[in-house]
């Protein structure tokens, strides 16, 4: 009678219909499909396996309780042993339709399964989902975006890249003929003249004289190679100068751009040629005034 | 008076003329209301406004031509660095406490010479494409590091075997939704532990005119703009991680930019073209950092002493305000 009402014609409010399926939200299902067999409105003998805190119960309606809907469900407690539990469902719903108990004892086995995962897991690390904010993600991208444009990333890199240059932190490696000659004369300027006077005499009349004798100069030194004329010029310096000039051939060599070479040469040419003739005859004064 | 009387400015005193196009004096061009004529009005109004803003420029450009040198110099404009607010626990390059910290520190070995940095790299569980790939060109950019896989081990009990195993640094890359989001730095025996923020992070395919791939030389190390004395640890925390002596034959650069609180991480080659100009190019990948919490010892999020936490309602009150 109450098949035929709920179940196929009327309204079922536990009834979920799905494309291909029924389904029974009452929490009392065995199988959780809403069935002839299955519903536990319309069965009067029933029973399931329901879980609580971890612990399984076998819940049981027989017609006689019918009248007293307090009284309804029976409940009894399954031993934690997974063959004593099954056992004590088999006894329990000894003579009862044999659908129902293969039910329960299946459901009763998915039961455990899944409560032994739970356990396993919780012993794992869990992984803690944070939820992002959207307000605060959008107001942190827009101002990592301005602060990047603020920032002037190449023009930074640059700047500090050049400044270590001129602080020489990279030593022997670069060679630039302008910035030595710079700093020379900045040396010469900032020496007092009391100094070995030779020296600056040395090279005062480079300073003097690189206006009048460029042309004198330049006619002698076009024997030299262009990267001998380099390698006199790093004042810094206080290696053999002749391991310098490998070093340095191979430097500018090493480098993909041949700048360097050709414009240390023909700038250095005008002052250094001076330099070069004290060299050849005296390195050690070289070395000195370096 | 009013916003229309500027048009004939000499009148603004006189009764409006009626055969005089100006506006009333208290006149608002939104009271029309009709959509047509009040479009035609503000345009009209604007028109206005722009030719007064360009008189007032014209002017102002020929009383400073007018003065020549007796000119005020130009006003700055004003960025968000200047109107900084003023942390009192900017870094003063003379400080003596703060010297005395840092020879003290955990990273007084690194700075004295005494380690060798060597770093493991990992990630969360399981992760996917993109981060493996970040993963192994980090490993290219940082020296001396090795990438190993997590496999649901804890970091807890990694974190001994590491120092057993003579590492120095240990960066986990958190991933979400297949991205890197997240990197724990932790400077191992018994260091301090920063946990930042990860956007914006580019692999080197996608990085555009980009050059061969990042050599073995190791590369200089370029730290801009940590100030606070916050700012000051982080960046001997990213100073750690590379080996103390570059190689300037291989040329690269790894720079950890600070801006507004935002850390930009760029790995450059750069070539000296003349002595004031320097090119570079930009190999590697490249990614934001932003600082969540800095841990005095090792990671341990329930249990650890944290030195600063970023607390949102707190700390992000004033746009001016930052902390590294």
């Amino acid at each position: 009678v109450v098949w035929s009402m709920l179940g196929n014609r009327q309204f079922c409010s536990y009834k979920m219909a799905t494309k291909t399926q029924n389904f029974c939200r009452n929490e009392y299902n065995l199988t959780g499909l809403c069935n002839r067999s299955s519903c536990p409105l319309a069965n009067s003998q029933y029973a399931t396996v329901r879980e609580e805190k971890g612990r399984c119960y076998l819940y049981m309606k027989t017609i006689e309780r019918a009248a007293f809907p307090r009284r309804l469900w029976e409940r009894v407690l399954l031993s934690k042993n997974y063959e004593k539990a099954l056992e004590e469902i088999d006894e329990n719903l000894i003579y009862w339709p044999r659908f129902i108990r293969h039910k329960c004892k299946q459901r009763f086995t998915k039961i455990t399964q899944y409560l032994i995962r739970i356990r396993k897991l919780t012993l794992k690390r869990q992984r803690k989902l944070v939820p992002l904010r959207r307000k605060i993600e959008r107001r942190e991208n827009r101002r990592e975006e301005k602060a990047l444009i603020a920032a002037q990333l190449d023009n930074a890199i640059e700047k500090e890249l050049l400044e270590r240059l001129k602080q020489d932190t990279y030593g022997d490696i670069y060679n630039f003929p302008i910035h030595a000659f710079d700093k020379a004369l900045q040396q010469q300027d900032a020496e007092s003249e009391s100094e070995s006077e030779a020296e600056r005499e040395e090279d005062d009349d480079d300073d003097d004289e690189d206006v009048d004798r460029r042309e004198f100069v330049e006619a002698e030194d076009s024997e030299l190679s262009d990267f001998e004329d380099m390698d006199k010029l790093e004042t810094s310096s206080e290696e053999e100068q002749e391991a310098e000039e490998e070093v340095e051939k191979k430097a500018s060599h090493s480098k993909s751009k041949g700048k360097t070479p050709l414009k240390g040469p023909a700038r250095r040419k005008r002052p250094h040629i001076e330099i070069e003739y004290e060299e050849e005859t005296e390195p050690s004064t070289k070395t000195k005034a370096a | 008076a009013g916003d229309g009387s500027g048009l004939v400015p000499g009148d603004g005193t006189d009764p409006p003329a009626p055969e005089r196009v100006l506006f009333p004096p208290t006149f608002n061009v939104s009271e029309i209301k009709n959509k047509q004529r009040r479009h035609f009005m503000f345009l009209r109004w604007k028109q206005q406004q722009r030719k007064e803003k360009l008189a007032l420029k014209k002017k102002r450009r020929k009383e400073r031509e007018a003065l020549g040198d007796k000119a005020p110099p130009k006003a700055i404009p004003k960025t968000i660095e200047n109107q900084r607010v003023y942390d009192e626990t900017t870094v003063d390059p003379n400080d003596e406490e703060v010297a005395f910290d840092e020879a003290t520190d955990e990273f007084a070995p690194y700075f004295n010479r005494q380690t060798v940095p060597k770093i493991l790299i990992t990630t969360s569980d399981r992760p996917r494409g993109r981060t493996v790939r970040f993963c192994e060109q980090l490993a290219t950019v940082i020296p001396n590091s090795h990438v190993y896989y997590r496999r649901g081990l804890a970091l807890k009990r990694i974190i001994p075997q590491c120092i057993a195993r003579d590492f120095t640094d240990l960066i986990v890359i958190n991933e979400d939704r297949k991205i890197p989001n997240g990197l724990v730095l932790s400077h191992l025996p018994d260091g301090p532990t920063a946990h930042f923020r990860m956007s914006s992070v580019r692999l080197r395919k996608e990085i555009k005119r980009k050059g061969k791939e990042p050599t073995e030389h190791v590369p200089e190390v370029i730290l801009n703009n940590f100030t606070t004395r916050l700012g000051h640890s982080i960046g001997r925390m990213f100073a750690a991680l590379f080996p103390h002596d570059p190689q300037f034959i291989g040329r690269q650069v790894a720079t950890f930019h600070n801006q507004r609180d935002y850390i930009f991480f760029r790995f450059h080659r750069y070539i000296f073209k003349s002595e004031k100009k320097v090119g570079i190019q930009e190999l590697g990948p490249r990614f934001t950092l932003k600082l969540r919490s800095l841990q005095k010892g090792t990671f341990d999020s329930k249990f650890g002493e944290y030195e600063w936490i970023h607390k949102r309602r707190e700390m992000d009150t004033s746009r001016r305000k930052f902390h590294l």
